[in-house]
C-alpha cells in the first residue's frame, strides 16, 4: 500500500515541515517514505508545498499527479490540488485562510480553522499541525499518537518548549475530523 | 548506525566527509548549496579544510591543487558552475589526479533555473572540457545510492587517478529519504600520501604534476596511457540495476530520477498485465553498452525515458544497434516527467511492439 | 492643478517612466528597490529612457529587466562588465549600464570589473553592496564583514579562514581608466538623495565619455540577515558605513572642471 500526501501553502506556514513531520513519522513506524519539496527563491512570498509517499514497498518516483491526500493552506493550493486528489482521497481544507468550499463529490473534504484554533492555543505558527491532525485522523496510515511521538524525537531544540502545544494541536484537529460528517 | 531521514545535499557532503574527504572547495549555487553550508560547519568542526571560493573557476583549481598533494578533495556545484569548472576538469584529467565532483544539474540552458534536470548527460559522459578524457560517471536514483556513490567515488578517483562525478539532479540533492551513512573514516596522515603527490622532495627526486606535452608524439603517449586506463575501468566499473527483465517484451531504460519515475509507471504497467522491464544504468561512463544489448536481445521494443532532449538516447542506440525500435521520451528545463505521463508512453511502446524498428 | 471643490492638488509622485508597471518581487524593506527607481529617475531626467541598454546580474536582482522599461541584456554570474563592454563598443552613442550585487560583481566577477575599469570602459555601474549573497540563500559574499554570520560562516566570518572583505571602490579607484568611483549609502533619506546625485554624475560621465564610472550603494538585506527592514538600515549606518567608508574615491580632473565652468 502507498499514500500519497502533498501539502501545500505560503512559505513560511509551515507546510515543509509539516510533511518532514510525516515522513519522520513513517520512518519510525517502518515504512517506506520520501519527502519531495518544492525548491527556490521561495523567501521572497512564493508557494511551498511538498509530496510525501508512505509506502509499505519500496518507493519509485518521489511525485505524483494524483495523490491519495493533500492538505492546501490557500486560495491558489485549493485550486491547484482539489481537482488532483485521488477519487476516494482526502482533501483537508484551512478554512481561515480560504473562503469558499471546495466541490469535489468524491472525496473525503474536512474544513478546519486552523488559524483560529492556533490562535486559541496561543501560537499562530501551530495552524500546520492542526491541518495535520486532521488528515491523519482521516487518512488511516499513521495515527495521531504516532505522529505525537516522532515529534518529540524530531523537533528543533529550540522549539521543544513548543512540544506540548504541538501536540495539542495535532489533537485538535484530529478532534474536528472526527466530528466533521464522513461520507456515506 | 540505523536509517536517517537525510536530505541529498547534506547527504551525499557527509558521506565524503566519512570517506576521508580532507578539503572542500566549492561556490554557492542552487539546488546545491546546502552540501556547501554542511561543509562549512563541518569540516572545520573536525579540523579540515573548508573554503568558499570566489568563483567555481577559482573552486576547481583549488581542488586541482589540493589534489596534487595528494588528499582526498573534492567539489560540488550544479550546472552553470560546473560548465565553469571545464577547463580545470580537463587539466585535472591531463595530469592524472584524483578528484571527485558531484553536480546537481538543473535546468538549462544559460541562467535556466534551478529545478531538476539530467540536461548535463552529454557534457559530463563524454568529457566535457577540451581534449580526449572521460570521467567515471555515476548516476544516483535514490539518497542511499548518492551517499554510497559518494562514498565509494574518492577510493575510485585513487585507484585509478582520475575525476569521480556523482552526476545527480535537483530533486535528489533537495529531496529527503531515509538512508544510512558510513561508518567514519580517519582522513590520511601526511606520510601517508601517495609518491607521486607534491609534498617537498624530501630525499627523493622532486615530483612535477602538469598537463603539458609540447612534443606531439608524447602527448599522443600519454593519450594512449589515457585510454589504456579507461579501458581497465570500462572493464571493471559497469553498473546497471535490471527490475522486472525476466518475462519483459518491451524494456524502459533511464537513469538516476527518471529511472526512478520509470519505474513506478513500469510497476503499474505490470500490475495492468504489460510485461515490461526496466533497466537503470548506474554507471553512466563506462556505460553498460553490454546491458543494454543483452535487453535489446531480448525484447522487442525500447522506451528510453530522460529529463532532457535525449541524449543518453544516443547512447542505448549505440548498443542497440538497429536490433529493436526505440522511443524516446523526454522532459526538458526542470520539468520533472509524473509516472502517469511515462506509462502513457510504455502503453505505446508495448503496442508497437510487433511492429519492428 | 485646481480640483473640484477648489483645493490645490500637486504631483508628489509619479513612477518614473523608465520603470514597469510591473510590482518587484523583492522582500520588504529590501533596498534594490530604492535603487532601481534612483537609477530610473536618473535616466527619466536625462530624457535617455529609449537610448539606454542595461545589463541584469545573476543575483536578486536577475529580474531587473522586468523592472526597468528600457532594452536589457540579462548576463552570466559576474560577467556583466565584459557584456557591457560588447554592447557599448558596438554602439557608443548609447548609454549602457550594469546593475550588480557584491557578489556577482566582487567575487565571481572581479575579473571583469577590474578589466572594465582598467580599459577605462565608458560604462556605468550600479554595485549593490548588502555584504551577503541574497539571491542563494545568504551565504557570506567578498563584503561581508569580519565576524558577520552567513550561512556558509555559521560562527561568523572568520578573517584567519575566510580573508578580508573586498573593498571596491578602493581598488577601483588606483586604475588609470577609472573615471568616477564613489561609494554612497541607501540607509536614510539624506543620503539616498545624495546617491541619486552620484548616479547621475556617473551617467553624465559615460554620456561625455570620459572612462569608467561606478556607483557603490550600501544596501540591505533583511531576510539573510534576520532582522527587521528598519534594524537592517540601522545595521548598515552602524556597521556598513564604518567599514565601507562613504564618500568619492576617484573624480577625473575634466569632471570638476565641468563643474566649475
Ligand atoms: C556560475 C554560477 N555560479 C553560481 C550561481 C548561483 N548564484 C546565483 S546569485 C548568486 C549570488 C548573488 O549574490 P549577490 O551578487 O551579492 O546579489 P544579491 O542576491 O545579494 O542581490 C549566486 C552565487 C550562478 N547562478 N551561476
Ligand atoms: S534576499 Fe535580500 S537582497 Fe534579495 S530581495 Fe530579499 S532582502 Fe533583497
Amino acid at each position: 500500500m502507498q499514500t500519497e500526501i502533498i501539502i501545500s501553502g505560503f512559505g513560511g506556514q509551515g507546510a515543509l515541515f509539516a510533511g518532514q513531520l510525516l515522513a519522520y513519522t513513517g520512518l519510525d513506524h517502518g515504512l517506506h517514505v520520501t519527502w519531495f519539496p518544492s525548491y527556490g527563491p521561495e523567501m521572497r512570498g512564493g508557494t511551498a508545498h511538498c509530496t510525501v509517499i508512505l509506502s509499505d514497498d519500496e518507493i519509485g518516483s518521489p511525485v505524483v499527479k494524483n495523490p491519495s491526500a493533500a492538505i492546501v493552506m490557500n486560495i491558489p493550493s485549493l485550486e491547484k490540488y482539489e481537482p488532483l486528489v485521488a477519487s476516494d482521497g482526502v482533501l483537508v481544507v484551512n478554512t481561515s485562510l480560504i473562503d469558499r468550499h471546495a466541490t469535489r463529490q468524491d472525496i473525503d473534504i474536512i474544513e478546519v480553522p486552523a488559524n483560529e484554533i492556533a490562535e486559541e492555543l496561543g501560537e499562530k505558527r501551530l495552524a500546520n499541525l492542526v491541518l495535520t491532525g486532521a488528515l491523519i485522523e482521516r487518512l488511516g496510515v499513521l495515527t495521531i499518537e504516532q505522529v505525537g511521538k516522532s515529534l518529540g524525537n524530531h523537533i528543533p531544540e529550540h522549539r521543544r518548549n513548543l512540544l506540548e502545544s504541538n501536540r495539542e494541536a495535532l489533537q485538535r484537529g484530529a478532534e474536528i475530523a472526527q466530528r466533521a460528517v464522513q461520507p456515506g | 548506525m540505523g536509517k536517517e531521514l537525510l536530505k541529498g545535499n547534506i547527504a551525499f557532503a557527509e558521506a565524503a566527509i566519512r570517506a576521508g574527504c580532507e578539503a572542500y572547495f566549492g561556490y554557492p549555487i542552487t539546488p546545491q548549496t546546502e552540501a556547501l553550508e554542511h561543509m562549512s560547519r563541518r569540516m572545520p568542526e573536525l579540523g579540515r579544510v573548508f573554503l568558499q571560493a570566489e568563483s567555481e573557476i577559482a573552486a576547481i583549481n583549488m581542488v586541482y591543487g589540493a589534489a596534487c598533494a595528494g588528499v582526498r578533495v573534492m567539489t560540488s556545484s550544479s550546472s552553470p558552475g560546473v560548465s565553469l569548472m571545464m577547463e580545470g576538469l580537463s587539466y585535472i584529467a591531463g595530469s592524472e589526479v584524483p578528484v571527485v565532483l558531484v553536480n546537481i544539474m538543473r535546468g538549462g540552458p544559460g541562467l535556466g533555473n534551478i529545478a531538476p534536470s539530467q540536461g548535463d548527460y552529454n557534457q559530463i559522459v563524454k568529457g566535457g572540457g577540451h581534449g580526449d578524457y572521460k570521467p567515471i560517471v555515476l548516476a544516483p536514483a535514490t539518497i542511499q545510492e548518492l551517499i554510497d556513490l559518494t562514498f565509494e567515488a574518492f577510493d575510485l578517483a585513487e585507484k585509478y587517478r582520475t575525476i569521480v562525478v556523482v552526476l545527480a539532479d535537483g530533486s535528489i540533492g533537495q529531496m529527503m529519504e531515509p538512508a544510512e551513512l558510513p561508518p567514519m573514516q580517519p582522513v590520511r596522515a601526511f606520510d601517508g600520501r601517495p609518491e607521486w603527490a607534491l609534498t617537498g622532495a624530501v630525499d627523493r627526486t622532486p615530483n612535477v604534476v602538469s598537463s603539458i606535452y609540447i612534443d606531439p608524439v608524447e602527448e599522443e603517449i600519454f593519450n594512449l596511457k589515457l585510454v589504456e586506463k579507461q579501458k581497465q575501468i570500462e572493464a571493471e566499473q559497469v553498473r546497471s540495476h535490471k527490475l522486472w527483465m525476466d518475462d519483459a517484451e518491451i524494456a524502459v531504460i533511464a537513469f538516476g530520477t527518471a529511472g526512478r519515475i520509470a519505474q513506478t509507471a513500469v510497476r503499474d504497467a505490470r500490475s495492468q498485465g504489460l510485461n515490461v522491464g526496466l533497466l537503470r544504468p548506474i554507471s553512466l561512463y563506462p556505460y553498460p553498452y553490454d546491458s543494454v544489448r543483452e535487453v535489446a536481445e531480448q525484447v522487442q521494443r525500447i522506451l528510453v525515458v530522460e529529463m532532457n532532449g535525449g541524449q543518453m538516447l544516443d547512447d542505448v542506440r549505440l548498443a542497440v544497434e538497429g536490433r529493436v525500435g526505440v522511443d524516446f521520451y523526454g522532459r526538458m528545463g526542470g520539468v520533472v516527467p509524473l509516472p502517469d505521463e511515462v506509462y502513457e508512453q510504455i502503453q505505446k511502446t508495448y503496442a508497437q511492439r510487433a511492429n519492428g524498428r | 492643478m485646481t480640483g473640484r471643490d477648489g483645493m490645490v492638488e500637486s504631483l508628489i509622485y509619479t513612477k518614473p517612466v523608465s520603470l514597469t508597471e510591473r510590482a518587484t518581487h523583492y522582500c520588504p524593506g529590501c533596498t534594490h528597490g530604492i535603487s532601481h527607481r534612483l537609477v530610473a529617475e536618473v535616466i527619466d531626467e536625462m530624457g535617455r529612457r529609449e537610448t539606454t541598454i542595461g545589463v541584469a546580474p545573476v543575483g536578486c536582482s536577475v529580474f531587473a529587466y522586468d523592472y526597468f522599461n528600457m532594452d536589457f541584456a540579462e548576463a552570466a554570474h559576474g560577467r556583466a562588465p565584459a557584456m557591457a563592454t560588447g554592447l557599448k563598443r558596438v554602439s557608443p552613442d548609447r548609454l549602457v549600464f550594469t546593475y550588480q550585487g557584491d557578489g556577482d560583481l566582487a567575487s565571481i566577477g572581479a575579473a571583469e570589473i577590474l578589466h572594465a575599469a582598467g580599459r577605462g570602459e565608458n560604462i556605468t555601474v550600479i554595485f549593490i553592496n548588502n555584504a551577503i549573497y541574497g539571491m542563494t540563500g545568504g551565504q557570506m559574499a567578498p563584503t561581508t564583514l569580519p565576524g558577520q554570520k552567513t550561512t556558509s560562516t555559521p560562527s561568523g566570518r572568520d578573517i584567519e579562514m575566510h580573508g578580508f572583505p573586498l573593498k571596491m571602490c578602493e581598488i577601483l579607484s588606483q586604475m588609470d581608466g577609472a573615471a568616477y568611483i564613489v561609494r554612497r549609502s541607501l540607509h536614510d533619506v539624506a543620503h539616498i538623495r545624495k546617491a541619486k546625485k552620484a548616479i547621475r554624475q556617473a551617467f553624465e560621465v559615460q554620456e561625455q565619455g570620459i572612462g569608467f564610472s561606478m556607483v557603490e550603494l550600501l544596501s540591505s538585506c533583511p531576510t539573510n540577515w534576520g532582522i527587521s527592514a528598519q534594524e537592517a538600515l540601522t545595521w548598515v549606518e552602524e556597521h556598513m558605513v564604518p567599514a565601507f567608508p562613504l564618500g568619492d574615491y576617484k573624480v577625473h580632473a575634466s569632471i570638476n572642471a565641468g563643474k566649475k565652468g
